[in-house]
């Protein structure tokens, strides 16, 4: 008697939680929906009041228009350029670094590990105009090198993540390396990295999604429109167009968008492992 | 003369250095010289044409009283941190708490929540303009099917910030799988015993849930705190600080002063004041959330 009512109580507190998560789930799909339904809606549809939430033909014709408005095939180009180009030097430098923070021992490293985090404090308003001097002094205003740059030298949020990983390797596999006369070179490269796949695989996807997704970088040091990556050329579109070119806007920020929805539904799993072991922030 | 253990111990910390050291490079050109350089510059006339030339602490008085527009960006800020923090953090963890109940559909429904918040913010800005916008916009219509009144959102200076919080909540994904992963970790045993002294389902998230996350809790409240301060690409793109400098927020004022009007000096000045602030209330927070908040192990 007693179970039959808590089971009645489950059941209920379920089906609640699910009617809510429907309706929640409504509401966060809407601007996704709008986006792409705009971006298939004909120009006579598209300022009718009320609105058509479906338009009737589907307007596909909005996609050429957006490319023939803008380079967008290039901008989406140079996206992939910039964040291939960040996501290797990410891979590279953040193993390395967390390999001397978790696989050597040595006097002071954990000291020197808090300093790493206690960098995550600092907001990037502090460093952004001493940056922009020093890049420019030495001539990388207008090039991608102080987008990609950076990523080579280690973040405290990917080192944290590949270290945590790395502690967890049995130190056994690296005792029986040295014995044999291995290196830490090849334990790293032979040993520990292979070990690392899924933190490597978080690490890369997150790098390539700051990368894609960032604006303020582009917009302070880019000022070539071939060098623009798709944020940048997308931002500057937006505000030199009227209303009446929402479908064809929408049909570019759809093509902003579908990239990182694709790359999400291929390597959801390595995704929500990645954020649940340390909480990164797209 | 250095003992064989000392040279031993010696050479591990330069294996230990040279494996670092892309991150020591970055830390001293990216984090440590610009921290001084901003610093220095915050004391100076700085434009990118001519060389800095000290003045002392005149950015920041200037900044302090005699820069309406200042007060203005940082009213405006502290608007936003004050609502879409909180408010993000109870969505989050509310979505959190249903997925967490075993429904059908768990990883749908996740997936829904979560997407938003890794999406270019430039496209999403774009969609959310034209998502509410006053004729022709989704919510609109919604609205006006429910005999709202009708708003005009990014164009009405009293609407535009919660507009741009209630855009920020559909961005808070990231949190709730925070909060989901914490929540998959709370022992099943402490509901059960709950259960058994007949707790309710309020209660038990008020003194189960909440004290085993609360960890959790603070961690996103700092960094959804410092990533609110720095507030920037929405604003810029949908409403470029208006209506009437309504959404003028800290990051875009500061954004402004460097590259349009080229005050080096004077932006390098308020970003040392955002760092201030954003210290000081992390440091409170910290202290005054140390007895609530609950480290299993410890």
């Amino acid at each position: 008697m007693f179970v039959n009512i808590g089971n009645k109580r489950a059941n209920v507190n379920n089906i609640v939680s699910f009617v809510l998560l429907v309706g929640l789930s409504a509401a966060f799909i809407l601007p996704l929906f709008w986006m792409i339904t705009t971006s298939l809606k004909p120009i006579d549809q598209l300022l009718l009041d009320p609105p058509v939430w479906i338009p009737r033909p589907l307007e596909f014709d909005n996609y050429p228009k957006a490319l023939e408005a803008q380079p967008f095939l290039q901008y989406l180009g140079n996206s992939l350029q910039i964040a291939v180009a960040a996501v290797i030097g990410a891979i590279v430098s953040n193993s390395l670094v967390a390999y001397g923070f978790s696989r050597v021992e040595w006097r002071g490293r954990d000291a020197v590990f808090v300093l790493v985090l206690s960098t995550l404090m600092l907001p990037y308003h502090v460093v952004m105009i001493p940056l922009f001097v020093s890049f420019s002094k030495i001539g990388w205003v207008n090039t991608w090198l102080p987008l990609i740059a950076p990523a080579w030298l280690g973040h405290p949020f990917f080192i944290f993540m590949l270290r945590q990983f790395m502690l967890g390797i049995p130190k056994e596999l690296s005792e029986a390396t040295r014995i044999d006369g291995g290196s830490e070179w090849i334990l790293l490269t032979r040993v520990i990295l292979p070990l690392c796949k899924p933190a490597l695989a978080t690490v890369a996807l997150f790098q390539f999604i700051w990368s894609w997704n960032d604006f303020i970088g582009p917009l302070i040091y880019l000022n070539d429109r071939s060098l623009y990556p798709m944020s940048l050329g997308l931002a500057l579109y937006h505000n030199s167009q009227g209303i009446t070119d929402f479908s064809i806007l929408m049909a570019a920020s759809t093509m902003a968008v579908v990239p990182i929805i694709i790359i999400f539904f291929l390597m959801q799993r390595v995704f929500i492992q990645g954020i649940s072991l340390t909480g990164l922030k797209g | 003369m250095l003992t064989p253990q000392n040279k031993r111990e010696l050479r591990k910390i330069g294996v230990g250095l040279v494996f670092i050291s892309p991150w020591i490079v970055g830390f001293l050109a990216l984090n440590l010289y610009p921290i001084i350089a901003s610093f220095y510059y915050s004391l100076t006339r700085y434009s990118p044409i001519s060389s800095p030339r000290f003045i002392g602490l005149f950015n920041y008085e200037k900044l302090l009283y005699f820069d309406p527009l200042f007060i203005k960006a940082l009213t405006n800020t502290l608007y936003f941190v004050v609502f879409a923090v909180p408010l993000g953090n109870m969505l989050a963890l509310a979505l959190a708490v249903l997925l967490n109940q075993k429904v059908k559909g768990l990883s749908v429904f996740r997936t829904i929540f979560y997407l938003p918040s890794i999406l270019p913010l430039v496209a999403t800005s774009i969609v959310w303009t034209w998502l509410l916008h006053p004729q022709y916009g989704a919510v609109s219509v919604i609205m006006a099917e429910l005999g709202l009144p009708v708003i005009s959102w990014f164009s009405d200076p009293q609407w535009a910030k919660p507009a741009l919080i209630m855009m920020s909540m559909w961005g808070a994904g990231w949190m709730m799988l925070i909060y989901l992963a914490a929540l998959q970790d709370v022992p099943q045993e402490l509901y059960d015993v709950a259960s058994l002294d007949g707790a309710s389902l309020w209660r038990k998230f008020r003194h189960v849930t909440v004290p085993m996350i609360s960890p959790i809790i603070l961690f996103n409240t700092i960094v959804g705190l410092i990533g609110a301060f720095q507030y920037f690409t929405e604003a810029y793109i949908i409403t470029e600080g208006g209506p009437g400098d309504s959404t003028l927020f800290y990051s875009l004022y500061l954004f402004q002063n460097a590259f349009a009007y080229f005050k080096m000096g004077y932006a390098s000045a308020m970003a040392w004041l955002l760092f201030l602030v954003i210290l000081i209330l992390t440091f409170i927070i910290f202290r005054s959330s140390a007895k609530r908040v609950y480290y299993h192990g410890n």
